[in-house]
């Protein structure tokens, strides 16, 4: 049993603003029957003053994600446009006391199904249907998430680990192919906030290297780029020996006796190494 | 006000009468069943009643019984005994539609260079015999596939399923937690090398449970660590839980003849008064073939979550199949191995009998429920559109 606070108890048993405007201003919408939940808002905007005269909801989902709209609307009413774009899912879970972690993603659907809505309006009225920019790339394929949204949700809620983004975008949530991807998002976001020391301008070749220079450089790339993702399948990767163009590595824990082993070998050990440091690297297994 | 329960596949209410018999072990008869003294060798003699009565309920040999935690912990005990038995086969077979205790665990050996095969269903939830039959071969060192399924109450031929994993000379081992206690469950009828049991969805306690190992067969203790349970179980038995868990099988025994007349009839009643109220809603399983206690219904266009709280405002419990129930984002997995569409998928409840059930419940339930499927359509975007979903 979830532990719901009473207020989203009380938005899901009393919801506000339940329906469809007619001729609505503009109409927004979020998520599907596929993916269980999904949100249609309609506005009624004073031209003049671009205010929020009205707005209703109607909602496919769970406690959460009914409550999670019918805050929604009522923390919209009243405010400009602008000022309502301003609302993140965070505002949405903190006006309903809190939402358990694996609902998260409820609020993030009120939060771009109001975009889409602003963006109706915007447009002369057509319904929108909120989707990725075009050209964004999309990491979750089940659920549709697009790096963009990815980041914007680690941003705005502080996420540290997959699991969290997860929770907050649902991506990853079920075949979780894409749980690597989200791994590299992260690194990426959170190392971002901590600025690196520059790096040297021009890396030393390859084939120019010493011996220690390059266990050391095929160290770094297996610790930084290898290990991470293979750990998300129970796996890992140990360095056995180099010579020459030739890296002899050992497959360790799941990946050991995986049957996808030699694809995981040649598609990413091999590819990773030769992408960061030489493109003739050969990888084999010890 | 009185809570309406029908939940009893999720577990069930501990009988006055069972718990009665659990009593004296907690604080007076607290003794270690392996002690070499009077006080700890009377409860030996408890455990070994408890054990005739499960053997007794599944028509087996006292010594064929091995208790252990419940049925999660039969299922694996069973399961990595097979593979150890015959190290060099590298194929085993399950359903695509176990409980998560046996399913998980394929899926895990799988990545550890087994070969698995995941026999699908139909429509109605029924097992795939021609695709069985086609995978199974010399190599295939254990078939598991349960009795009687525990969401839609689907029961499956595991008497054939048996013979002929034995033909191909595999292991048959069947998780018939949803089915011991409901139906006959006769393991020499159906020639079971291991079957896991629970005590708790018999109206006994939590926490412990039962494999029956066949007479002949080898088996290798998954706990080990302890001479207890004849060394295939180690650990201080659970002496309450196993004399409750001894007590419930009696009774489920005594009683099982009357069982599914008790049940089916409330059962039929909820399900054609919910069907007959309620558009757009279907039955999940195979109803020519399903434990008499349980009905998965789907109503579509909603979700189950939403439906189980509204439920819940009236204190009646059920379950559903919904991705937003267990937090996995992903409708249940049966379900979805029977193809149901996912507008119906998401918005499935699953009622679970037992015979404590009354008439009255049965009425209050399908006067609460269809104005609760009305107002969640009302809520929702998809109501008055009958939107084809995607098939995946």
């Amino acid at each position: 049993m979830w532990d719901y606070t009473e207020k989203v108890m009380d938005h899901f048993k009393n919801p506000r603003n339940v329906g469809e405007i007619k001729n609505a201003d503009g109409t927004g919408q979020v998520g599907s029957l596929v993916c269980g939940d999904a949100l249609k808002l309609t506005l009624k905007v004073n031209r003049e003053t671009e205010v929020i005269e009205d707005i209703k909801f109607q909602t496919f989902g769970c406690a959460s994600a009914i409550a999670s709209s019918s805050i929604l609307t009522e923390m919209a009413k009243g405010k400009t446009l602008e000022e309502a774009l301003k609302i993140t899912n965070r505002d949405i879970a903190d006006a309903l006391g809190s939402l358990p972690e694996e609902k998260m993603h409820c609020s993030v659907m009120g939060m771009e199904a109001l975009e889409a809505a602003v963006k109706s309006y915007r447009q002369g009225g057509e319904p929108v249907i909120f989707e990725q920019e075009p050209g964004t790339n999309i990491v979750c394929q089940c659920f549709n998430v697009s790096e963009q949204a990815i980041i914007q949700a680690i941003h705005n809620n502080n996420l540290k680990t997959v699991e969290d983004v997860t929770h907050f975008t649902k991506a990853g949530g079920a075949c979780g192919k894409c749980k690597g991807e989200i791994q590299k998002i992260l690194n990426k976001v959170l190392s971002c906030e901590i600025p690196s020391a520059p790096k040297e301008d021009k890396p030393k070749a390859y084939a120019d290297m010493t011996i220690v220079e390059k266990i050391k450089a095929v160290e770094e790339i297996l610790n930084n780029d290898v290990k991470p993702k293979l750990n998300l399948d129970g796996g890992s990767v140990e360095l056995v020996d180099i010579a020459g163009k030739v890296i002899t590595v050992k497959l360790l824990g799941m990946c050991g006796g995986c049957m996808n082993a030699a694809a995981t070998l040649k598609g990413f050990v091999e590819k990773t190494l030769r992408d960061k440091l030489s493109a003739d690297i050969e990888v084999k297994q010890a | 006000m009185k809570v309406i329960y029908f939940d009893n596949n999720a577990t069930t209410m501990v009988l006055p009468d069972v718990f009665k018999t659990m009593a004296p072990y907690f604080t007076e008869n607290y003794g270690n069943a392996s002690s070499m003294h009077h006080f700890g060798g009377l409860n030996k003699k408890a455990i070994e009643n408890a054990r005739r009565n499960v053997a007794a309920l599944l028509n087996a040999q006292p010594t064929e019984v091995i208790f252990t935690s419940g049925g999660t912990e039969a299922d694996s005990s069973a399961i990595y005994s097979a593979l150890r038995v015959y190290p060099a086969k590298k194929h085993i077979i399950t359903s695509a539609v176990e409980h998560p205790a046996v399913l998980e665990v394929f899926k895990k050996l799988s990545h550890e260079g087994y070969s698995v095969d995941f026999i699908s269903v139909d429509a109605d939830g029924r097992f795939n015999m021609e695709q069985y039959k086609s995978v199974l071969n010399e190599d295939t060192a254990l078939v598991s596939v349960m009795w009687a399924n525990s969401e839609t109450g689907t029961i499956f031929p595991v008497k054939e399923i048996a013979a002929l994993a034995h033909k191909a000379g595999a292991l048959f081992h069947t998780d018939a937690v949803q089915a011991v206690g409901k139906i006959p469950t006769d393991v020499k009828d159906i020639d079971a090398d291991m079957l896991s049991c629970s005590s708790h969805k018999i109206h006994g306690p939590k926490g412990v449970g039962a494999l029956y190992v066949k007479q002949g067969v080898r088996f290798m203790p998954f706990m080990v660590g302890g001479h207890q349970e004849k060394s295939r179980r180690a650990g201080t038995e659970n002496v309450p839980a196993l004399v409750g868990f001894g007590e419930a099988a009696k009774i489920a025994k005594e009683t099982l003849w009357k069982y599914e007349a008790q049940v089916a009839p409330l059962r039929d009643k909820l399900e054609n008064a919910l069907l007959a109220a309620i558009p757009d809603c279907k039955v999940n399983g195979d109803k020519s073939s399903r434990l008499p206690n349980t009905s998965n219904i789907s109503f579509g266009y909603v979700e189950g979550e939403s439906i189980l709280m509204m439920l819940d405002e009236h204190n009646i419990c059920a379950s559903s199949g919904s991705a937003c129930t267990s937090g996995s984002l992903e409708p249940s997995h049966v379900l979805m191995a029977m193809g149901v569409p996912f507008q119906f998928a998401h918005g499935s409840i699953r009622f679970s009998l037992s015979k404590f059930n009354t008439e009255e419940e049965v009425d209050a339930v399908v006067k609460v429920l269809p104005p609760i499927i009305k107002r969640l359509r009302e809520i929702s975007p998809f109501h008055g559109q009958k939107i084809a979903c995607p098939a995946r």
